[in-house]
């Protein structure tokens, strides 16, 4: 088998296309690529990348907590406790948003554990798809909310949940419901979720703590000038602070894009597909999803990038194109539909 | 002297291959023997909600019987079934047998409607699905076990220690379609 790559973002076209069917490029003959590669190893591959990025994730997060906790200790004067204090923050965010950041994500979406009185459907869904996965089965959870969507997080395999929202299960035949939460299992086996969890809670955290500061900067400035008149290098180091600050912002933002990219979701789809053979029922699922165009009112910023669809519904062509955590939905039926 | 060392690290080489190829063989193994009692633990969830439908629709269908008796003895000789091949027959013939059960359920709906009926619809409908994704996930693994088994160099050491081929679990191309009843 073999793909055209398309050059402007990367993604995996037919042989017979003239113009990528997710951005709309075109495409020459130059890009031809094999793609008989070994599907287990491929696999593999996904998995170790997730642990590595998560890795490389927690380790940014302690040099960036640490500069900061130097900068903090120079300011006020406190010396080596700046930095022991960052090391001690870094630590505890870390231990917490590993070992609950599945409690923490769900909390926020707002999702409630159901048990198989309550939804019979829907846990005898999730329970047939992980034996289709031969993993063990997730909790399962609900939002209420009449937007369409789902997601899943966890740690690993053994200790994973998926949630949906109240309207998308309303609104799916068990097919449909069958196609995405294979989806989501998807993401539980390659350990996409332990990475998109890690980015949630720790960006999540990282923002925090940078308005925090920064507020807190502003106001023990005007403190500080009163009682010491004309502390110059304090100033240009809180301005280089602020500086910082503001730049951390969108690079963080691009890391969340980073962590599940537009490929991903679509390997998420194919991985699904394997445990179903049925791709119809993913794709019919992804189309009702579309024709809606109710927000989800509890998804964040930091918490965006891991549902099926975008929850804040923003499908203009130009946003995307580049700057996606999610491929238009449209080409992700197209290729479901040709499988 | 340099010949008998030379001979010693490639005998050290094969055997520590053998030993690496021999504990592969047994993991694939356990996997397809784990995954066929995963396929037993499913129909053993079927054979026991099969009395408890009967028992629920019986009163309504007395003009029935035939399609009744029809799934209890699907069942019965389907839990008698020894063997891969006879037990996927069985299998299908109670497949059968249940959606047939099914499709005259559709004609009464007061029974259709009936709150016990449509839990016990829901958990066959979803045993069948478990029992073919339990299906498809042990056929997955007797494939990459049999791959496994046929590919040098793996084949002498299995030869060698008397790994065999296993069975797949059929079914008919035309059941296979069918399987999955969607009752909503």
């Amino acid at each position: 088998m073999a793909a055209k790559v398309c050059p402007r973002c990367g993604f995996y076209n037919n042989v017979k296309r003239k113009r990528c069917s997710l951005c709309d490029a075109p495409l020459d003959g130059s890009q031809i690529k094999d793609l008989s590669y070994n599907k287990k190893e491929n696999f593999y591959r996904i998995q170790s990348s997730n642990k590595r990025n998560s890795v490389l994730l927690i380790i940014f997060l302690f040099i960036f907590l640490i500069i900061l906790g130097f900068i903090f200790g120079y300011i006020f004067d406190i010396g080596y406790t700046g930095p022991i204090l960052a090391l001690i923050i870094s630590t505890v965010t870390t231990l917490i948003s590993y070992n609950m950041g599945k409690s923490i994500v769900l909390k926020i979406s707002g999702a409630r554990r159901v048990t198989k009185e309550d939804e019979p459907q829907f846990v005898n869904v999730v329970e047939e798809i992980a034996i289709a996965a031969g993993l063990p089965t997730p909790e399962t959870y609900i939002i209420e909310s009449n937007a369409l969507n789902a997601f899943a997080t966890g740690k690993n395999p053994n200790d994973s949940a998926i949630a949906i929202t109240r309207g998308l299960l309303n609104k799916l035949n068990r097919e449909e419901l069958s196609g995405v939460v294979a989806h989501e299992m998807s993401h539980i086996s390659n350990l996409d979720i332990r990475f998109s969890m890690l980015v949630g809670v720790i960006v999540g955290t990282i923002v925090m703590l940078s308005d925090w500061l920064l507020r807190y900067l502003f106001w023990g400035r005007r403190g500080k000038r009163n009682r010491r008149e004309g502390g110059g290098g304090a100033e240009i180091i809180i301005l280089l602070i602020a500086i910082l600050l503001a730049i951390i912002a969108p690079i963080l933002a691009k890391l969340i894009q980073m962590s599940i990219s537009r490929k991903r979701e679509l390997m998420a789809d194919a991985k699904g597909v394997e445990f179903t053979r049925n791709p119809e029922g993913l794709a019919s699922a992804l189309e009702k999803i579309a024709q809606s165009s109710i927000k989800l009112e509890t998804a964040t910023r930091a918490t965006a990038h891991m549902f099926i669809s975008n929850p804040f519904k923003d499908f203009s062509k130009k946003s995307s194109a580049l700057f996606s955590t999610h491929p238009p939905i449209e080409s992700r039926i197209r290729i479901l539909r040709s499988m | 002297m340099v010949i008998l060392i030379v001979v010693g690290i490639i005998l050290l080489v094969i055997i520590l291959a053998v030993i690496g190829i021999y504990n592969n063989l047994v993991r694939e193994r356990n996997r397809v023997k784990n995954a066929w009692s995963q396929i037993d633990v499913q129909l053993k969830r079927r054979y026991d909600l099969i009395p408890n439908l009967v028992e629920v629709v019986k009163d309504y269908m007395s003009y029935e019987q035939e399609t009744l008796t029809k799934v209890i003895e699907a069942r019965n000789f389907a839990m008698n079934a020894k063997g891969v091949k006879a037990q996927a027959e069985a299998e299908n013939m109670l497949s059968g047998a249940l959606k047939s059960l099914f499709a005259v359920v559709e004609n009464y709906p007061d029974l259709k409607a009936n709150e016990n009926v449509m839990r016990l619809q829901e958990e066959l409908t979803s045993t069948e699905n478990r029992i073919s994704y339990a299906r498809q996930f042990y056929n997955d693994s007797v494939m990459q076990f049999n791959t496994m088994v046929e590919t040098f160099p793996a084949n002498i050491v299995a030869a060698i220690f008397n790994f065999k081929q296993m069975e797949f679990f059929i079914i008919p191309e035309s059941e296979k379609a069918n399987v999955k009843v969607d009752l909503r």
